[in-house]
This record gives structure tokens, sequence and C-alpha cells, in this order.
């Protein structure tokens, strides 16, 4: 009998634990062209003890740990490079607590964004959290693990940023706390105490979230949609600019796609406008489309296609089936505004070379401090030459990230060695010790952010 | 069969595996597909189910006791296709009887799915019993053999069977006896309809059963059908008429609303009680019907109805479809769908959790003393329900 797999049982269940070949098939995949990496079990732990358990265990015995959220980064964050056990965190999925008063909700690392998402509109329907456009069954703590943004990302930035409080399992076992709730206090603020931010953007690589706290907004009554487009694209950074300054908006997303045929090479845009009443909305809807959009719609460089009451949450996406083969990946990045017009071009040659229909997009994350620009990339599951294309097209859009002077968000292993050949040194060595001091034998997400 | 012999080989791939079908219609947890709530790893999800079957087809993996009890654990319950929002969906349900169909072609299936199969070509019946006790249930209710009444009230084999069936079916027909419809039954010389044989995929056994319950109904001159089941409903209604089977058949609740509101049935009795209804995957997501059940509970005085968070087309399995109120690869555990779902109901505050089938019945009766629920809630058909309000005993 496997010792590992006997104590994971007696740990967790039988139930629970598998170190089947169904099981390992399953999660050895990303949904994204990452090669699959079988691990060595599957599982499913239900309370923080059970993880601290777990990690124990993996470190007596060396063996790694890979967190799991939703697993739908598509950048291959949680696929067992090096075996091990991978941890379905997904059962894990209680909401623990609502604060109306102070606007936030506390969650298990399992829960869902459409969990969220309904739970909110049931029960606090003028309270909202910010949800990505990634399927509802992505989790929130997976999402503020990785800088997710969402669909209030104008108003209030990243969700990372939304971040209130935390509990980790460290890699050694240990629970720690983080913010105001690290002092018996309740989990309204990460703020003011001495910063230990170790655990955001480090893919599961320094400890697993078993708990966050994260903020919410006013949820109001009336939310819809507007389009914009214009044929320009070195228009979109003044327009996004101008867009963010009146603040008005919940949302501004500019995109362009070669499908279908007729709107390929237009930048459309998305606005979206929140009310509480008509007074208000008709207000709002003013300073958009009137006083800020009204000088492009009057010289024609710019039209304005319509207003729809009524956000579809979550957000239903098809993007999977564009070339009817399941499958797509993408390259997501923080950008300055004012390098749209490249991003859109560049991308657009990179998607022509493969064969590839462009599709790009910018998301407004706060008042235009930044933007998600994204370049994806569709593949047929069943043909390995469209998944080699699409690596190939990804390999190169991170490449152009760091040329065009962004980030790469989430990046892959291709990305991650990009950005650490880039990384100023000293951070680059403070990476490592925090890294050596927090994981001594290496268990946690290995492969991952791996300073050489 | 290979991947590229499966009839589903060009189209399976194109799932993704991003989960929509895990939830209800209403987005409020990821449990709605009965066999990812109950084991909560990804194999059990539709699409893991999906990828499985592929992999498998392509030699990837190798066909295992674990694999076709993942494969068969699927109820059926179509709520991955109500919430898959890609053009393929309506095929996932077809991808997966498809893949079962070729584990019984190949003799690879989990011993109980053998047993049921098995049962039926021998009795007629997945419990094995004897084809000529079907007919028990209806002893001492004065009941009659078909004989050209305008309705065949087709009972099933839960209903044939099942203790509780049973007296479903026993009270169902006093209800319509006391309507005065003109119904007949078939009693031991009802056949299994086939339903659950089709979706554990043994598609020349359901071919048999269909062409011979079709030949059985037109030698009788049947041109209308009552079912007490969902599942008959769906078999003789949607499946049938591809046997030269082109019959009027109504679920029960169906008729009941009619003869309420026309005046045919008096309910004035009453059913002092609050009432949550929980829609059959039969009835409601194969065929849509969410409004006869919740007509005839409304009709009745006293009834005070109130619906489960999930309800309609989001409405969570009681995890017996498929064959599985039978092979039962979803028990033991409270995270069973049926224990899930008769807790949701306590949730709600009714003491009566109303039915309109008997594989739900069953399930969620066993739910609620699996549960220790039984001074808090009570599972009843809605036939048993009008029967009371009717006066029968």
């Amino acid at each position: 009998m496997d010792s590992v797999y006997q104590a994971l049982v007696d740990i967790v269940g039988q139930e629970h634990v598998s170190n089947r070949p169904e099981e390992l098939f399953i999660y050895s995949y990303d949904l994204g062209t990452t090669e699959p990496h079988r691990p060595d079990y599957a599982v499913t732990p239900r309370t923080t003890e059970e993880i601290q358990e777990i990690v124990r265990l993996a470190n007596r015995e060396k063996v790694p740990v890979v967190p799991l959220g939703g697993g739908l980064s598509l950048a291959g964050l949680a696929v067992p490079f090096k075996g091990g056990i991978t941890l379905d965190l997904k059962r894990m999925d209680s909401i623990l607590e609502v604060n109306e008063k102070a606007r936030y909700a506390l969650v298990e690392c399992g829960v869902s964004q459409g969990q969220l998402t309904s739970y909110l509109e049931r029960n606090y329907p003028h309270l909202t959290h910010s949800e990505p456009g990634a399927p509802p069954t992505a989790t929130i703590a997976g999402n503020v693990a990785i800088h997710g943004q969402g669909d209030i990302a104008q108003p209030y930035g990243f969700n990372s940023d939304m971040v209130n409080g935390l509990e980790i399992v460290l890699p050694t076992g240990e629970v720690c706390k983080f913010g105001s709730c690290s002092i018996g206090s309740g989990w309204f603020t990460l703020h003011p105490l001495p910063d230990v931010g170790l655990f955001l953007g480090w893919s599961g690589t320094t400890g697993i979230i078993t708990k966050v706290s994260i903020r919410l907004f006013p949820g109001r009554r009336i939310r819809g949609v507007g389009q914009f487009v214009v044929e320009d694209e070195e228009l979109v950074p003044e327009i996004m600019y101008k867009l963010s300054h009146t603040q008005m908006t919940e949302d501004i997303i500019a995109f362009s796609q070669a499908i279908p045929p007729f709107a390929s090479g237009l930048q459309h845009f998305t606005i979206n406008i929140a009310a509480d009443s008509e007074k208000e909305l008709e207000f709002k809807q003013e300073m958009v489309w009137d006083d800020t959009l009204g000088e492009y719609i009057r010289s024609g460089a710019g039209g304005f296609l319509g207003f729809r009451s009524g956000l579809q949450r979550p957000q239903v996406s098809k993007t999977s089936d564009w070339r009817k083969g399941g499958g797509f990946e993408y390259v997501g990045s923080i950008m300055p505004v004012d390098t749209y017009p490249e991003c859109y071009r560049r991308g657009r040659e990179i998607s022509e070379r493969h064969e590839i229909p462009y599709t790009v997009l910018g998301r407004c994350v706060g008042t235009a401090h930044a933007m998600m620009f994204s370049w994806t990339y569709a593949f047929n599951r069943a043909d390995p030459e469209t998944m080699k294309q699409a690596r190939e097209a990804l390999h190169e859009t991170d490449d152009l990230v760091l040329e065009l002077g962004g980030t790469i968000w989430k990046p892959g292993l291709y990305g991650q060695k990009l950005v650490m050949e880039r990384l100023d040194p000293n951070t680059l060595n403070l990476m490592k010790k925090i890294k050596q001091m927090l994981d001594p034998n290496g268990i946690m997400n290995p492969g991952n952010w791996e300073v050489s | 069969m290979t991947l590229t012999d499966f009839k589903y080989g060009d189209v399976i791939h194109r799932c993704f595996r991003c989960g929509y079908c895990k939830f209800p219609i209403n987005w409020m947890d990821v449990n709605n597909c009965p066999a990812y709530a109950r084991f909560r790893m990804e194999t059990y999800s539709c699409g893991g189910r999906l990828w499985l079957t592929r992999a498998w087809l392509d030699g990837e993996i190798e066909w295992s006791d674990h694999l076709a009890d993942i494969l068969y654990s699927c109820t059926a319950c179509k709520n991955c296709e109500v919430k898959c929002p890609l053009s393929f969906n309506i095929d996932i349900l077809n991808m997966m009887v498809a893949a079962k169909g070729e584990m019984v072609e190949r003799g690879e299936i989990p011993s109980a799915v053998k047993d049921f199969l098995e049962n039926i070509q021998r009795q007629g019946n997945p419990y094995g019993t004897s084809r000529t006790k079907r007919g028990d249930w209806m002893e001492g209710t004065g009941i009659e053999e078909y004989q050209g009444q305008e309705f065949l009230y087709y009972v099933g084999c839960v209903g044939s069977y099942d203790t509780r069936g049973q007296q479903t079916a026993r009270v169902l027909g006093k209800v319509l006896q006391k309507a005065g419809v003109s119904f007949g039954v078939l009693g031991n010389d009802e056949n299994c309809d086939g339903n659950e044989v089709k979706n554990l995929g043994e598609e020349t056994l359901f071919e048999m059963l269909a062409e011979e319950n079709v030949a059985q109904f037109r030698g009788l001159g049947v041109q209308k059908v009552v079912t007490l089941s969902p599942h008959s409903y769906n078999a003789i209604k949607n499946d049938y008429p591809g046997f030269n089977g082109d019959f009027d058949v109504l679920h029960y609740t169906q008729l009941l609303q009619g003869l309420i509101r026309n005046g045919g049935l008096d309910v004035s009795g009453g059913y002092n009680a609050t009432v949550t209804y929980h829609d059959p995957c039969f009835l409601g997501r194969w065929n849509e019907e969410y409004d006869a059940p919740r007509a005839v509970l409304r009709a009745i005085p006293g009834v005070r109805l109130i619906e489960m968070a999930r309800n309609r087309n989001g409405a969570l399995c009681c995890g017996g479809g498929g064959g599985n109120f039978y092979i039962d690869l979803l028990g033991g555990s409270e995270d069973s769908p049926a224990r899930r779902r008769v807790r949701e109901a306590c949730e709600t505050g009714a003491n009566i959790l109303a039915v309109a089938c008997p594989n739900c019945l069953t399930m969620l009766e066993d739910a609620v003393k699996a549960e220790g629920l039984e001074d808090k809630l009570a599972v009843k058909d809605i036939a048993e329900i009008v029967g009371e309000a009717c006066g029968i005993k």
C-alpha cells in the first residue's frame, strides 16, 4: 500500500483522495495549451485543518503540493509539473459572512464567482463584487491570487486590491491571517498593519489561501451596457482616458476581432453604466455619450450603437467554441493605456502569421492607470497542429508584452522565465530568499516562479 | 470502437470544461450536476466525463471499473444541456449514452447495470421480480384491465413493484376512478417502458421493448395513454413515435390539471400543508412541463406552495435517473443528491415535499430517513395529495 495515499485517506477520507488513472488524467490537464503532467494524487479537502495536515505530510515525504481553484487561468498555473498532490479546493465553498455595513464578504477558498454573484443578488441586491470575465466556476480566491480584474475595475481597480484579509496555510503547515482579522477584529481591512504581501501573484508557490475577505461595492438598481465604435485605433487611449475622467462608468472595454469579417478592424467599446434611478442614469448617459463621446460622434469618427439595460452576470462566454475546437488561450498583460494601438496592430500581425482569427481586448483598470490587454488564440483540441500554432503565438505575444513596456499577467512558465530574466537582480534575489524561507523543501507548486 | 468510429468523434473535443454545466439556472452553487455534487472530483463533472470518454476511445486511458462507475453515475438529468451555452449542447447526453453503449457492447459495465439489464430482459423490470406479479399493485382497487377504454393507464416498473410506488399507483387509479375517467391497465401484461434502458446505453434492448410495447398498444387499440412516471411519459412521447407508436400521451398531472379545471375532479376536501415541489427531470428539463404539477397543487384548498431556490429547469435531480434509483452509484453519503435535495426542501420551511415521479418519491423518502428529517418533512406524490383532497383514504 502506498503510504502517502494511505496517509491522505486518513486525513480527508477515501472518497476525497484518488490515485486512480481517471483522476490523475483529468487533473494533469490545464484547459489551455500547456502540456499535461500527471499528479500522483488528487485530493479534495474540506477544511483548513485538513490542508495543514496534507502540507505537513508533503513536507515529511518531500512531495509537491499544487493548489487548484477553478482551474481557469489557462496558463498552466495548476499543472503539477513535478507530480505530487493536486489539491482541488472547490469543496471549501462556504460563504462565511457578508458584512453589509462594512461592505465585505468572507468566503472560503473554493467559493465560485457565480456562487457569490447569485448569493448577493438574492440576499444583498444593493451590493456587488467585481466579477471577472472568466466562467463563473472561477473562484474568488484564485482570482485575487492571480491579480484578476472584473466588471467594476474602472472605478475600483484590481480584484487583488479589494482584499481585506487572508487566511493562509503556509508551506510548512502553519495557519496565518493577514489584515484586521489577524488581531481578532473583523475582516474589514488589510491596512494599516505591516505589509507582508507574499501570497498574491505567486501562483500558489508561497502558501495556500484558505479564506479571503473581499470588498463589496454598491450594486446599483439599474445596470446596463452601451456600445460605441471607432475605426481608428489611435483614438482608443484618449477615449478611455476621457471616459475614466467622468467617473460615470463601471467598466470600459475596448476590443477588436476578426469575426465577424465586416467588423474586423473596428474598435468596439462596451461601457457599463449603473444607476439607482432613471434620473441618475439619464445624467450619466448624458455625461458619457453627449459630453464625452459626442465630439467623436459629431465628427463621424465614432458611432453610438445603443444602450441596453440589464447586465448579464455572470457573463456567458462562447470563446472556446470559436473554432469549434474546444480550446483557446490568451496572453493577458497589464499595459499603459497608450499602448493600445500598438498592442492591437502587433497582436493582429501575430494572429495572422499563425492563421488564427485575431481577438484583442483592453479593459480599463482604475482611472486609466493601466489596462488589462489580452490577445486570444483559439485552437482545435483535436488538432495538435493548431495547438502548436497557438502555443507559438502565445510565446511571441509574451515577448511582445515586455517589448512594449508592459507586464505579463499571470504568466505561464515561458512568461515567468521572460519576466525573471528582466527582473531587477536584487528583487529576484529577495524572491529567492522569501521562497526559501517560506518553503524550505520546495514543495509548493514547483516549476512556477523558480528562481535559479 | 475508436474515437474515429465514435458517432460523436467530431464533437466531443469541443467541451472546454468551463463548468457552466455544474450550475443551476440561477448560479447559486456548483452542485447541480448530481454526480459532481456527490463526489466533487472533476472526473465526475459533465466535462470530466466527456474528456475521459474521449481519452478512453483514443487509447489514452484504459477501461476500468472506476471509469464505468464515473460514466454510469450520470443520471441523464439534462442540467448540463440546459446550462451549456455552446451549440453542441444538444449532443452532450447523446455522447454519454453512446459511450455507455460502447461499454455495453464490450460487456464492460458495472455489475449493478448488468443486473438491471438482465432483469429487464428476463422479467421486464429491473428488480427481477416475476412478470406474474406486475399487476399485484391493483389488487382490491377495482381497476379494470385495458379493454378499449379512453385511456391506457401505464404504470411503469417502479409503480408496479416498489412498495411505495405501488401505493401511489393505487391512489392515482382511485383518483381517476373518482373523476370518472375511462381507463384501463395492462396488469401483468405491462412491460418496461425502456426509458432507463436507453439511457444506460442498451439500445438494442430498448428497441425491442419499444417495438413490443408499441405493437401491444396498437393491437389493443390504444390511442391515449396516461402515465404515472415521467420516465414512461418521456419514452412513449418522444421515442415511441420512431417505432410507429404515435399515441396521445399525458403525464398524470397534466390530466389532473384538466380535470380539476373543468370541474371533473372535486378537491374541495383540501390539504392543509406547506408544500414545496420537486421537478422530476423527465417531466421538467426533458419535456418542459413545469406548470401542470404546480397548477394541480395550487388548485387544492389549504396548500401553500413555496419554491425551493433551485426549481423548474434549475432543479437538482434526486439522483435516481439513468437507472441510478437501482444501480445506486450516487448513494451512501450526505453529499448524495437526494440528501442535498431534502435538506434544501427542509430549508424552505415546507412540511411536505411533493413529487410527481415514483423514482423521485423513493429516492427522496429514503433521503429524508437518512437525514433524520421524518418529523419535519414528508415526501408525498401529488397523486396522494390529490387523493386526500378528494377524500380517498
